[in-house]
């Protein structure tokens, strides 16, 4: 099965077909609510970027996900991206955790670098270092998820000795992680390494260079032995515009496009639309669209769409997700189950973790150093 | 883009070099690819003299304006972007002529400079050429486009090309006249190109930026 979602970056920008900004507040109830609708329309995935500069609210997101795990009961919660070169791998580890606890495991995560220089120093790094500390604290998150007990040191962090991240992650087993990248091979060959999920967000990207990112993340999957190259884990980025009649929804649309941040101003609609997974048109365009993308990268697990950037009202977005849940992606989900190899897992989900794992494993850990010999207790199950 | 002349590789392909021309200019017809031309024919008869074959590429940067304003606001190339980077990847020479506004090279050729890929320009001969209306900017060149290219690790020809509109009118001369007429420079500026590029191995193909070049144990150990 796939899985199919809505991610948001969380941006604070004005509508430009009314010159209205909404405030930080508005903004944050309006992602709590395309949460919510996505749930509602049976939506698998919402997704939370991760900000620490305006015009972005989503700074804090597992306090954001706690608030929609207590209000929904389905929907996976998960990030895009959580910014694993600036967080402390260590806050990381417990944050997500408790997450994890509150949402009954209904909880991944997608790493990412983050691209803007002066967020670095204002965490105490530096951008330039983008590449080796994501590797370093991906390396320490990774073992404070799996080791009840971890002594550790490296080159961006103070050391750690006798530490126990807690809660210790539900039933034993760590949150999935996904590494997005756009453009870095290593990102993808840190996927691979660890048999994670690979998501590139392709919203930029044409399809040729979607296809050598994905190649190389399964072709190195297959190398460090966690199965084949098509039993991959890999996700992918999306964006929609649609209206039953698709001369409404480019016309709708095209004042959003035209001036939106990041490419407004520069390549057209029409060219935009032609050389990115960007559709705008009917539900019916988006599903030939996106029943094409695995001819692209392969039968692939999850399939997130962006919907609510560049000064969409919230009642638009919410319709945006209506039509997604209702009309395109039961579609999707039928026509993508069409062929696909028995072998092709599904999405990963805390409930497969768990089955692979054997069994949940639930481990209180009270870590009292040997005052003997100073080693740590060996932790009985 | 578009290949002007140039034998058959397939007849001597170990004496083939290609020679990437990336005019600047903004009119059609413009002086800048009429000057570019010129260059491109002292440029080729030079190489022939040492030997060499040039197959001759010519980007236009006025053709890539909208993609290149696109490129500046999203980072991502547009396929005719794309095609520009991979000719200019696979030169073993390259001339670059450009108008001179206000002084300096104009935005649109610092968009083209700027958007090539990273080490595009690194070690690989550049003979520069520039014009303008006035012989006030003749200096342009140095100040300007020589500090250009030297940033992006050019091979820069010691001799540029410099062409006033008054220049377009004199045709012959001699290098003992106080001032060495336009036919005279574009000689001399091609014979440099052509020993710089006799004295280097053809190139050898530009590295994928998104290959892969360390395994994850190595980046774990911070290589």
């Amino acid at each position: 099965m796939m899985q199919f979602g809505v991610f948001t970056v969380g941006d604070v920008t004005a509508d430009p077909t009314t010159g209205r900004t909404p405030s930080e507040g508005e903004r944050i109830a309006a992602m709590l609510a395309i949460a919510l609708k996505a749930e509602e329309v049976g939506l698998d995935v919402f997704a939370t970027g991760e900000h620490h500069n305006p015009p972005f609210v989503p700074s804090s997101p597992t306090t954001m996900l706690g608030w929609i795990a207590a209000r929904t009961e389905r929907i996976v919660l998960s990030t895009a991206t959580t910014l694993i070169t600036t967080n402390d791998p260590v806050k990381i580890a417990e944050d997500y955790a408790m997450l994890q606890h509150l949402a009954g495991g209904r909880v991944d995560l997608m790493m990412g670098r983050g691209n803007t220089g002066p967020v670095y120093p204002w965490f105490g790094q530096d951008i330039r270092n983008g590449i080796p500390l994501a590797v370093e604290n991906y390396a320490l998150l990774h073992r404070l998820w799996r080791e009840d007990v971890v002594d550790w040191q490296g080159r961006f962090r103070s050391p750690l000795q006798s530490f126990t991240s807690t809660p210790r992650p539900l039933d034993g087993v760590a949150p999935f992680v996904w590494h997005g990248s756009i453009r870095s091979p290593e990102i993808a060959e840190q996927a691979a390494y660890y048999g994670d999920g690979f998501f590139h967000n392709n919203i930029f990207w044409p399809s040729e260079h979607t296809a050598q990112m994905v190649n190389l993340y399964r072709e190195r999957f297959e190398h460090y032995g966690h199965g084949s190259a098509d039993q991959a884990i890999v996700g992918l980025g999306g964006q929609v515009f649609m209206r039953p009649r698709s001369q409404d929804a480019v016309q709708e649309f095209r004042p959003y496009f035209d001036v939106a941040p990041v490419y407004g101003h520069g390549p057209s609609l029409e060219e935009f639309t032609e050389m990115t997974p960007l559709t705008v048109g009917s539900p019916q365009q988006v599903i030939d669209r996106y029943a094409g993308m695995r001819d692209v990268v392969g039968d692939y697990q999850r399939q997130m769409f962006l919907i609510d950037h560049a000064g969409l009202p919230l009642s638009t977005v919410l319709e945006q997700i209506e039509i997604l849940g209702t009309e395109v992606v039961p579609v999707l989900r039928r026509e993508l189950a069409v062929g696909r190899p028995a072998h092709v897992p599904d999405a990963p989900t805390h409930a497969r973790l768990v089955a692979a794992a054997g069994d949940r494993r639930d481990a209180p850990v009270h870590a009292l150093a040997d005052d003997v010999t100073g080693r740590s207790p060996v932790v009985v199950p | 883009m578009s290949t002007v002349h140039g034998p058959d590789a397939r007849t001597a392909p170990s004496a083939v070099r290609h020679l990437v021309v990336v005019s600047g200019g903004v009119g059609q017809p413009s002086s800048t690819r009429l000057l570019a031309d010129r260059m491109t024919g002292s440029a080729v008869a030079s190489l022939a003299v040492v030997g060499l074959t040039a197959q001759v590429e010519v980007v236009d940067v006025r053709d890539l304006a909208r993609d290149q304003t696109s490129m500046v606001l999203t980072g991502v190339p547009t396929p005719r972007l794309g095609e520009a980077f991979g000719v200019v990847a696979a030169a073993d020479a390259v001339l670059l002529v450009t108008p001179i506004y206000s002084g300096s090279y104009p935005g649109m050729v610092k968009d083209f400079l700027d958007l090539l890929p990273p080490d595009a320009l690194r070690g690989l001969p550049v003979l520069m050429g520039a014009t303008a209306g006035t012989a006030r900017h003749a200096l342009a060149l140095e100040h300007a486009v020589r500090p250009l290219l030297s940033h992006l690790g050019a091979l820069v020809v010691p001799t540029g090309v410099f062409a006033a509109t008054e220049d377009f009118g004199e045709v012959t001369g001699s290098t003992t006249a106080d001032e060495v007429p336009l036919s005279v420079r574009i000689s001399r500026a091609g014979t440099e190109l052509a020993e710089l590029v006799a004295q280097r191995a053809p190139r050898s193909p530009a590295a994928d930026p998104f290959a892969l070049t360390a395994s994850f144990e190595e980046l774990l150990r911070g290589q």
